[in-house]
């Protein structure tokens, strides 16, 4: 996965990525490259049941006759496939009881990133379940949520004690055939989290989980599964970060949610993985398929996600509208800087009768980044008044970066109705010296404006991941401008 | 002295504006400037607070003992230059409360105190309100968005108390007030002069200097200060209007 970006270099002033630094964790891996060996050895460390083995080796022929997508806005060079680690976990000392029992280093790189496990315990009202290279480290506030009956567990543990809920759900939002990514997680998926809310419960705290890449040459395939069963309510917070490294790592993950009648699913990003330096050297490629299926009537799904990280960046969380009157909504602000490339959107595909989707996406581009957004809106026969209303909003910092819009629309019930609006602004050199006129300085007045222009998205977000992704916000585009 | 400019020249776009211009102001004193459309008031103002663009090719302007012509805008801003815009630029999706507490804990930084704490500056915020009879919701609103010609001009005057500068220049503040807010405007200005502080009042008509007693009036006409005198020389102009300047022009 090395990248050759020697075609594309001009110095551009930018701070450190704050959260680049690793950790010396004692590191077991899976053997180099992919076959079926790779697929068995995962499976076999996993201690995983033969159904669980027969689905990613299915996945895994089905993947090998794919090509890989080459319609995104998107360019880098080929990733080999054969040259990286599909599975390292931190070698595993014994079963962790408590938090002393943690491996010092890892909850010393939890406290770096700011979310120490300590204080998140402390921090009522959030559960977490950290996921370091693949395994489920540890899982708080179990009790909890154990007497509501909510099962909240590392997407492992799922497979070993909830096999019935797995085998049900797993595959039928996003099928191993559905892409050339979700075949690859399918095949090689690594762990992730799993959720399932009985019926009528709504869940007290706001689950949240942290992933993090750590190890060098691994690519990370989680794989997340949430259930929401009728009439019932989570939230759902993921936050991502990287360290810093030269080589390109892969991420490749797939979301799945299913709400069921009356249901609700809200679900959370700060991704703040590494971007790759200001030459465009190193950083995550984030190739990810997110989608929520609802299901039962009346129910709703909502993505809202800050993308400010990553080298590339090929994400459309997406909302299957299959229940009469149930509501997809897509809150999406994504940031792009120096050499960052980002095709991000949604997809609503409208089933249901009264179904209702809206989407508002800001882009925000600086660098020489290029930021897309591609959506599709799709109106099926059957959905009988469906609406859709959707705003793309471009906002540019500086003349050599990019903002694409491609919006696409498939309406075949002629009672639907459809609204799309898009802008593109420049921030402007006004309120620039509006604010240094106050005594803000430039960096400080674009975190400032570009926070503003993003408000509607941010405040969708959960109290406490809206302050980290405002911070981030500014944080990224420092170098920017100047 | 807090200001003086020496032989100030500006230029946009290589056109020279500010033609040679002289200008000092002691603590304790309001200096108005008066002078008809497009003879370069705004362009000073732009020249004294730094903006991008207006590029002084000639001159000094000395602030604080400092030559400041190659200072920052908001390192200006920090040591006490304060701009009451005659167009103040909407900030979309940022509450005027939000900004002003980055406003003075930027100053607060400059001056190397610790950021206010939200308790303190809500009372700060309570207290500066009052003296422009600012409408309790404005704060929670956006910067300037959806602001009234007249609510717009009252926020800069609420902004310029809650910043305390030391050097204060107000750009046709007045313009577009009817009397009512004129006289807040005005309360607000002379509650706030002190010895500390001077004001630089940049005006078209001398309404506001009934409100606001200069102790020196300016004309500028075609770049260059042509004529200086006490408050009368205000009337002297509303009398007269501007024609007769044109014997002034270098043109
Ligand atoms: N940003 C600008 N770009 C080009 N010309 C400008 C700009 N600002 C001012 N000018 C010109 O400079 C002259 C003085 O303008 P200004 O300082 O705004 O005058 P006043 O404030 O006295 O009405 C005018 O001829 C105006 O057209
Ligand atoms: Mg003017």
């Amino acid at each position: 996965m090395a990248t050759d970006s020697n075609e594309i270099l001009e110095q551009v002033t930018q701070s450190e990525y704050k959260y680049g630094f690793y950790t010396d964790i004692e590191t077991e891996f899976a053997p180099k490259g992919l076959d079926e060996n790779t697929i068995r050895y995962i499976s076999a460390k996993k201690e995983e049941p033969e159904w669980m083995l027969e689905f990613r080796l299915k996945a895994f022929r089905h993947w090998q006759q794919l090509p890989e997508p080459e319609w995104a806005h998107l360019h880098y060079p080929k990733i080999d496939y054969q040259d990286a680690y599909y599975y390292a976990a931190p070698k595993p000392k014994k079963e962790l009881q408590s938090l002393d029992e943690v491996d010092p280093e890892l909850l010393e790189t939890f406290n770096k990133l700011g979310i120490s496990l300590e204080e998140q315990k402390r921090l009522a009202g959030v559960a977490v379940d950290a996921v370091i290279d693949s395994v489920s480290v540890k899982t708080t506030f179990q009790d909890t949520l154990a007497k509501h009956g909510i099962i909240f567990c590392s997407f492992s543990e799922a497979v070993r004690n909830h096999p019935e809920l797995v085998r049900k759900y797993m595959g039928t939002v996003v099928p191993y055939t559905d892409n050339f990514f979700a075949a690859l997680n399918s095949a090689v998926f690594s762990d992730g989290s799993f959720v399932y809310i009985p019926k009528g419960v709504r869940c007290p705290l706001e689950l949240s989980t942290y992933f993090r890449i750590n190890a060098a040459n691994t690519g990370q395939f989680e794989r997340t599964l949430i259930v929401a069963d009728e009439g019932s309510y989570v939230s759902y917070m993921e936050g991502c970060t990287a360290p810093m490294r030269d080589e390109n790592q892969l991420h490749a993950a797939i979301v799945e949610i299913i709400t069921l009648d009356n249901a609700e699913v809200k679900y959370s990003t700060v991704q703040n993985w590494y971007p790759g330096d200001k030459d465009g050297n190193g950083g995550i490629y984030n190739f990810v398929t997110k989608r929520g299926l609802c299901k039962g009537r009346n129910s709703k799904i909502s993505w809202t996600q800050v993308e400010t990280g990553s080298a590339i960046t090929w994400k459309y969380p997406s909302c299957v509208l299959m229940g009469d009157n149930s509501v997809g909504e897509f809150y999406s602000v994504a940031v792009t800087n120096h050499f960052q490339q980002a095709d991000t959107g949604t997809k609503m595909i409208h089933i249901g009768k009264n179904t209702r989707s809206t989407i508002i996406s800001k882009g925000i581009s600086a660098g020489r980044s290029n930021n897309s957004y591609r959506g599709l809106v799709k109106i099926l026969p059957g959905a009988t008044n469906a609406r859709n209303f959707s705003q793309c909003d471009s906002l540019l910092l500086g003349d050599q970066c990019g903002a694409h819009t491609f919006p696409y629309i498939e309406a075949k019930n002629e009672s639907s109705i459809v609204e799309h609006e898009a802008t593109t602004s420049k921030i402007s050199e006004d309120q620039l010296f509006y604010c240094n006129q106050r005594g803000i300085d430039t960096e400080k007045a674009i975190g400032l404006i570009v926070n503003g222009y993003a408000k509607e998205v941010l405040n969708k977000l959960p109290m406490e991941f809206a302050v980290e992704a405002q911070k981030l916000l500014s944080i990224s585009l420092e170098g920017s401008v100047g | 002295m807090l200001l003086n400019i020496k032989n100030l020249h500006v230029a946009i776009d290589g056109k020279e504006i500010i033609k040679g211009l002289n200008l000092g102001i002691n603590y304790g004193e309001v200096h108005a400037i008066m002078g008809p459309n497009g003879t370069g008031k705004s362009t000073l103002a732009a020249a004294i607070t730094g903006r991008e663009g207006y590029e002084i090719t000639e001159g000094e302007i000395w602030y604080k003992g400092e030559n400041i012509v190659e200072m920052e805008p908001d390192e200006r801003a920090n040591k006490g230059i304060f701009l009451s815009f005659q167009y103040p630029v909407e900030i979309p999706g940022v509450s005027m409360t939000n900004f002003m507490r980055t406003a003075v804990n930027a100053k607060r930084e400059y001056n190397g105190q610790a950021p206010i704490s939200a308790a303190e500056f809500l009372k700060l915020m309570e207290e500066k309100k009052k003296l422009v009879d600012m409408h309790a919701k404005l704060t929670n609103r956006s910067v300037n968005e959806g602001f009234s010609g007249g609510e717009k001009k009252r926020n800069e005057i609420f902004q310029m108390a809650m910043l305390e500068p030391t050097l204060a220049i107000l750009d046709e503040t007045d313009s577009g007030l009817d009397i009512d807010a004129l006289k807040i405007v005005a309360r607000g200005v002379n509650q706030l002069r002190s010895d500390k502080n001077a004001f630089l009042i940049i005006t078209h008509y001398q309404r506001l200097l009934e409100y606001i007693v200069p102790d020196f009036v300016h004309v500028l006409y075609d770049g260059r200060i042509v004529k200086s005198g006490g408050k009368n020389l205000a009337l002297e102009l509303e009398e007269k209007g501007y024609e007769w300047l044109k014997e002034y022009s270098l043109a």
